[in-house]
């Protein structure tokens, strides 16, 4: 909280910091603008991101490792006995440490080294952060002075601030990127914690699936088997289904809004279209297992079919339905998008509105559409709370939709609820599921953004 | 009403009239567009429809194949023929009229398909062939009569879009002609290129019309005067002046026709 006071100081200073560069440099220039090389408001800019970046960076890099170098000084400062604890014990004795010294632990009355421990965390925390304030706001000043002095009606600021913004933009878009890179890396490393446990081919081409693992030596399923092969055939059964259903409903619906429907019609009609995606999934699991699935069950027996009531029917029919608005709305927003120039000269040619659609509008269209639909597919793979109530949790290895699968996010959600133990294959399955999976999606996109750009084509 | 303002020089000898538009009055909307126009278009001549931004032109040359159909509020009133068939009779198919007056518009615009295909589009949609061998000639033949069959006879499989702009024109006229159409319809076909691609159309629309009604709107009228034998000045939604296009630029019988040819105004 303090931080953050600190934070909203620098900022109201950095305010100040823009005026005065502003009023300076028209003062300097007589107060006529246009003898400066830049707007004033660009020699404001100039002073507060002087003032403001360093100092902003300082707080961020300080409260980063702040922690670690107090808890450090901490435990350097600890009697013998203490400091010497095995490194598990330490830690615990750190968090209580630290608990107490914020209120969310009581003082032990009768421990004296903790006591002192607690209040020697307590001064560091308070020198750290009033060394903070002070070289914050010095950086801050510093960075105002430096400015300052540097302007004149020559300063080309505009080109320093419009480069400043380009690295904020860079920072940015960095975040992003290591972000990603920092969730693969997550899942890499506990991924090959439980390759050491479980083969690698063991895992990828294994038929079995029941990730149970023994606490004790002569209990039940004391052998268990991580053969992801089960799990993979589910997700893409079910995924199928749902494109079944999703792929032509969205087109369709697409076409229609799109070529067909008056603009009033559309108006309404769009929107409530996508409503559907709008309902959370859990209300989907229910509808998929209260609904559908006694409806196909029932209907099976009419037909003499054999459908179970957890089915992989119910839960890739449900799942398409909510990811229809993803083909359609992207797909509607490309068919609008195909230049009226092809359209008239298709009529000009004499085709039927139909004729248009069919070869001219989505052949034009198509590297959007398949966007769509592998968006939608993406969608599907990564759905987990229709197949957990609809779809049921057991691994089988079946094509046949009628039967109960699940699939790799079901799985990965089952195993790692409850109290788990990480040192465990069973608990670290889930992140070579994931990373698999992550794989999986990669190769798509890489897969479809080939198909989209060969088949793209260039309109002015 | 507005007939008063309009001088209909009889001095031609009138070829046949191929399309006949009778008190051609027409609505987007609630806004007219064209005002009680009468025109006929002599076959196998070029007509030019002339005159301002806003006029009308493109607007009447949109009548005359039902192309305003698309545009939702437009509607027209007053009678256009084809050969003595009234276009905007109910029972008249307009994929059927369509078939019989191409177009070509402003901007290129093929297809995002091959060279081959987009010849052969509408062939294909009208069923006017029955072998591939046929189809092939069709589109050898459309795309010579279009001069642009020894540009692209080594790569009809190639997209029509990654042609240049003047082929891209010549391919569109290439596409019309394919269905035999009787009269082509030209919106303002080159004012997207440059002096050579428009040299070569304009000599393009001479040949072409040895077999083809031509009607072309025109914003220069350097081309209007090349091209085209008769010529059509509209104003405002109205036509000013109908006649002989010789006549129209050198002896025009309306004051606002002699403004614009002049370039007082438009």
């Amino acid at each position: 909280m303090s931080t953050f006071v600190l934070t909203a100081a620098l900022l109201m200073i950095a305010y100040f910091a823009f005026r005065h560069g502003r009023s300076r440099a028209l003062a300097q220039a007589g107060g006529k603008s246009h003898a400066l090389h830049s707007l004033p408001y660009y020699y404001g800019y100039y002073v507060a991101l002087w003032c403001g970046v360093p100092a902003l960076l300082l707080v961020v890099a300080w409260t980063a490792l702040q922690g670690d170098i107090v808890r450090a000084l901490v435990v350097s400062d600890l009697p013998e006995n203490l400091r010497t604890l095995p490194a598990q014990e330490l830690t615990l004795l750190l968090n209580n440490i630290v608990n107490i010294a914020e209120g969310a632990a009581l003082m032990p009355a009768d421990n004296t080294d903790i006591q002192a421990a607690v209040a020697h965390y307590q001064n560091l925390q308070d020198i750290a952060f009033g060394a903070l304030i002070v070289l914050a706001v010095t950086v801050a000043v510093a960075g105002i002075l430096f400015a300052r002095g540097r302007i004149s009606p020559a300063l080309r600021a505009r080109n320093s601030v419009e480069q400043a913004a380009k690295w904020i933009l860079i920072a940015s878009s960095t975040v992003a990127i290591f972000t990603t890179v920092g969730i693969v890396f997550s899942l890499l490393f506990e991924a090959m914690r439980f390759f050491r446990a479980v083969p690698v081919t063991d895992f990828l081409f294994g038929l079995e699936w029941s990730p149970q693992t023994a606490i004790r030596e002569d209990q039940v399923g004391a052998s268990g088997a991580f053969g992801a092969v089960p799990l993979f055939a589910g997700t893409m059964l079910i995924s199928f289904i749902a494109m079944v259903v999703a792929a032509p409903l969205g087109l369709m619906a697409a076409i229609y809004l799109a070529e067909y429907a008056k603009p009033k019609l559309r108006s309404i009609a769009k929107p409530a279209l996508e409503i559907l995606a709008g309902i959370p999934t859990v209300v989907y699991g229910f509808f998929a297992a209260l609904t559908v699935a006694p409806m196909l069950r029932n209907s099976g027996d009419l037909f003499g079919l054999s459908i179970s009531s957890e089915s992989a029917l119910a839960a890739g029919v449900v799942m398409g339905i909510m990811i229809i608005p993803f083909v359609s709305s992207i797909s509607d927003d490309v068919i609008t998008a195909v230049p009226q120039s092809l359209r008239e000269g298709s009529y000009g040619m004499g085709a039927t509105q139909s004729e248009t659609i069919k070869n001219v509008i989505f052949p034009a269209a198509l590297p959007g559409i398949v966007g769509g639909l592998l968006l939608a597919v993406s969608r599907a793979i990564g759905e987990t709370m229709i197949v957990v109530m609809a779809a049921g949790l057991s691994a089988n290895l079946t094509a046949n939709p009628f039967q109960a699968v699940t699939t790799v996010t079901v799985q990965i959600v089952t195993l790692l609820v409850g109290d788990q133990e990480f040192d465990s294959p069973k608990t670290l399955a889930a992140f070579a599921l994931g990373l698999v999976l992550f794989v999986i999606t990669l190769i798509l996109n890489v897969v479809a953004l080939t198909v989209v750009n060969r088949y793209r084509e260039k309109y002015d | 009403m507005a007939a008063v303002e309009q001088t209909i020089v009889e001095t031609q000898p009138a070829p046949v009239p191929k399309i006949t538009a009778r008190s051609v009055d027409m609505y987007y909307g609630e806004k007219q567009a064209l005002f009680d126009v009468d025109l006929d278009v002599a076959e196998r001549h070029v007509t030019a429809l002339i005159g301002p931004s806003g006029c009308g032109k493109s607007t009447f040359l949109r009548c005359i194949n039902r192309m305003n159909d698309v545009i939702d509020g437009a509607r027209v009133e007053g009678t256009i023929m084809l050969d003595g068939e009234n276009i905007y009779d109910k029972a008249l198919d307009v994929v059927q009229l369509r078939a019989r007056v191409g177009m070509v518009f402003q901007k290129p615009n093929p297809f995002p398909k091959s060279i081959y295909d987009n010849i052969a589009y509408g062939p294909r949609i009208h069923g006017l062939t029955d072998t591939k061998d046929e189809l092939d000639h069709i589109v050898a033949t459309s795309l010579e009569k279009a001069g642009l069959w020894n540009e692209v006879r080594d790569r009809l499989q190639e997209p029509g879009t990654g042609l240049s702009g003047g082929q891209q024109q010549r391919l569109c006229i290439a596409r019309a002609i394919a269905v035999s159409p009787e009269v082509i319809l030209m919106d303002e076909p080159c004012s997207a290129l440059d002096p050579i691609a428009t040299a070569k159309i304009e000599e393009l629309i001479d040949e072409l019309k040895e077999n083809y009604t031509i009607v072309i709107v025109t914003h220069s009228m350097q081309q209007a005067a090349r091209v085209s034998q008769f010529t059509a000045f509209f104003h405002l939604g109205k036509l000013v002046e109908y006649g002989a296009t010789e006549n129209i630029f050198t002896n025009p019988t309306d004051e606002r026709t002699q403004g614009y040819i002049t370039g007082r105004f438009g």
